[in-house]
């Protein structure tokens, strides 16, 4: 039904920040995702090209940042947008991580680290002690090492990167298993390529520790009519995109594995 | 129990209730069709399959109205092979009737897709004659009684059991069309499919949708869609299903006032999946109120002189 949030509101891209050879953070106003909460993401819709659906990078007064990998039509249409660009915003939609007390760790890979910053701004002045695990194929792609510094007191971001150009040379998950295997954690966070998530959530079940994740599925309607985001009998845009261990062990069999493509046929991950 | 005053039987389908899931709606996989089925729906409709994979359009596929949901998705399936397998598994997953939606560019195709839906256990064939934004097929088909006719005819001769005919609203007079079905050897019709509309952005100057026109569906179309179950009812004996903004249990009732066996629900899918439990139990209460002891006793009464 007619909803507030579900209506296109036109506005203008009002700033174009480069954060990596291949990422863009792009910041534009609108009251309703101003109020987002971090996990929430908007369908941004590009006149004449396409709509996408999008994390939400930060919210500030009113501006809504969102960070884009250029890795198709779309996204590499908005790389070539400057500010002034006029694009179309629905949302915010989908649920939102749950903030937990106590130790937390996020473990943010790639872009999957743009709505784990935006949480980890929320949780910062909150927790008992914030740690957080990124990684990314090479240095330049290591992305808001500077702000996650900051938020983490130094001595709690551990980055890793696949050729070893900064951090550690290794993928996430091997800092990861020390880190879990070393300190208690109350709530693991995370984001990034499906299969990273996949073992993480191996990782946090075997030792018996809280998960929350944030799933990417291909999306067209955004408020859980379409079905093309399904994993299992949930709807990515509506009943997610973050989804506790409980519910991710309902669609292990399709997580990291498959998705619908856009006939709706399964295909890899 | 619920059972006694709201089951149904048409067109030799038995469904505990008369609340149905339109198609389009999730209705890609069965994990989905069951999640609905858990929501109370008394059946449910896949999405359209037709003979090959078809990607769709690209976004904006869907746009909200004013009182409703405006949508252009282009018919996106895997084609009946691939979706032969969901069908099967869906029948070991549900306890409802599963109803596949198909179409087709030609009447043999119709046929022969709804013949392999039927091989892999759909309990019913809904023929969408009315899709209203793609080319040769949908509405394209539905609109011309010659053709609609062909179709019906030949599926009809292909399949065992009940063939559904959804009927487009976009026509002059849905009763030709009708006719057209019964004649051809429908069992029973769905009224109706969307209503041909679009929307354009101001700023832009732009439509929105990326295919320009789709179909309009939610609340702003429930008193056409009801005025066409009444126009049909009026002068057929067939099983009608109404579909077109149905959203809690008044509207149900209206559409059975009207001359309509059973419902479909779709948009209204999207904020409730407990939505046909909802509508089922404010049904019951109704005939309660009202002394009837089965919703088969409201069907048509609005048509009373």
């Amino acid at each position: 039904m007619p909803t507030a949030n579900n209506a296109i509101r036109m506005t203008e891209i009002v700033n174009v920040r480069t954060e990596s050879p291949t990422v863009k953070t792009f910041t534009f106003t609108d009251r309703l995702c101003g109020k987002a909460k971090p996990g929430q993401f908007v369908m941004l819709w590009l006149p004449g090209i396409d709509e996408i659906p999008l994390s939400i990078m930060d919210v500030n007064n009113g501006l809504v940042s969102v960070s884009v990998k250029a890795v198709g039509d779309a996204t590499r249409h908005m790389h070539n947008m400057e500010a002034g660009t006029l694009v179309g915003v629905r949302g915010p939609f989908g649920n939102s991580f749950i903030e937990s007390r106590g130790r937390v760790l996020l473990v943010g890979g790639g872009t999957g680290t743009a709505p784990l910053l935006f949480l980890a701004k929320q949780l910062s002045a909150k927790t008992e002690r914030l740690s957080f695990v990124e990684g990314a194929k090479t240095k330049d792609e290591l992305l808001f090492v500077r702000e996650l510094d900051g938020i983490c007191s130094g001595k709690n971001l551990i980055t890793t990167t696949e050729d070893g150009t900064a951090g550690l040379q290794c993928l996430v998950t091997q800092p990861l298993g020390e880190l879990l295997d070393k300190e208690r954690f109350d709530m693991i966070y995370t984001c990034g390529p499906e299969v990273m998530v996949k073992k993480i959530f191996e990782m946090t079940e075997q030792r018996k520790l809280p998960l929350e994740a944030s799933l990417e599925r291909l999306m067209r309607c955004g408020i859980g009519l379409c079905g093309s985001c399904v994993i299992g009998k949930y709807r990515v845009c509506r009943d997610g995109p973050v989804f506790t261990a409980a519910q991710l062990r309902e669609v292990a069999d399709e997580l990291g594995i498959s998705k619908l493509g856009f006939d709706g046929s399964r295909i890899p991950v | 129990m619920e059972s006694n005053l709201l089951g149904i039987s048409f067109a030799g389908l038995s469904l505990e209730n008369p609340t149905i899931l339109a198609s389009g709606i999730l209705g890609y996989t069965a994990e989905s069709l069951k999640r609905v089925a858990k929501g109370g729906a008394g059946a449910v409709v896949t999405k359209s399959i037709g003979a090959s994979p078809r990607a769709g359009y690209p976004n904006p596929t869907v746009v909200q109205a004013e009182a409703g949901l405006l949508n252009a998705m282009g018919l996106p399936n895997p084609g009946i092979d691939v979706y032969s397998e969901e069908i099967k598994y869906a029948k070991t997953v549900l306890r409802v009737p599963l109803f596949v939606s198909v179409f087709g560019y030609s009447a043999d195709e119709y046929a022969s897709v709804a013949s392999k839906a039927v091989e892999a256990g759909a309990d019913a064939v809904e023929l969408n004659v009315s899709c209203p934004h793609v080319k040769q097929t949908g509405a394209e088909i539905g609109q011309s009684p010659k053709f609609l006719s062909e179709v019906v005819e030949k599926t009809k001769a292909a399949v065992n059991k009940p063939l559904i005919v959804k009927l487009s609203p976009n026509v002059a007079d849905i009763t030709v069309l009708a006719q057209a079905a019964i004649e051809a050897g429908a069992d029973a019709l769905t009224a109706v499919n969307t209503l041909k509309a679009m929307a354009i952005d101001t700023e832009t100057m732009m439509p929105i949708l990326s295919n320009v026109k789709g179909g309009l569906s939610g609340p702003a179309i429930k008193p056409v869609a009801l005025r066409c179950v009444f126009d049909i009812a009026e002068q057929f004996e067939v099983p009608i299903i109404g579909c077109g903004g149905i959203t809690d249990w008044r509207d149900a009732v209206e559409f059975f006032l009207a001359g309509a066996s059973a419902v479909e629900i779709g948009t209204a899918v999207a904020d409730d999946d407990e939505v046909f439990r909802t509508i089922c139990r404010g049904i019951e209460t109704y005939l309660r109120k009202k002394h009837y002891g089965s919703v088969k006793e409201i069907v048509g009464l609005a048509h009373r002189k």
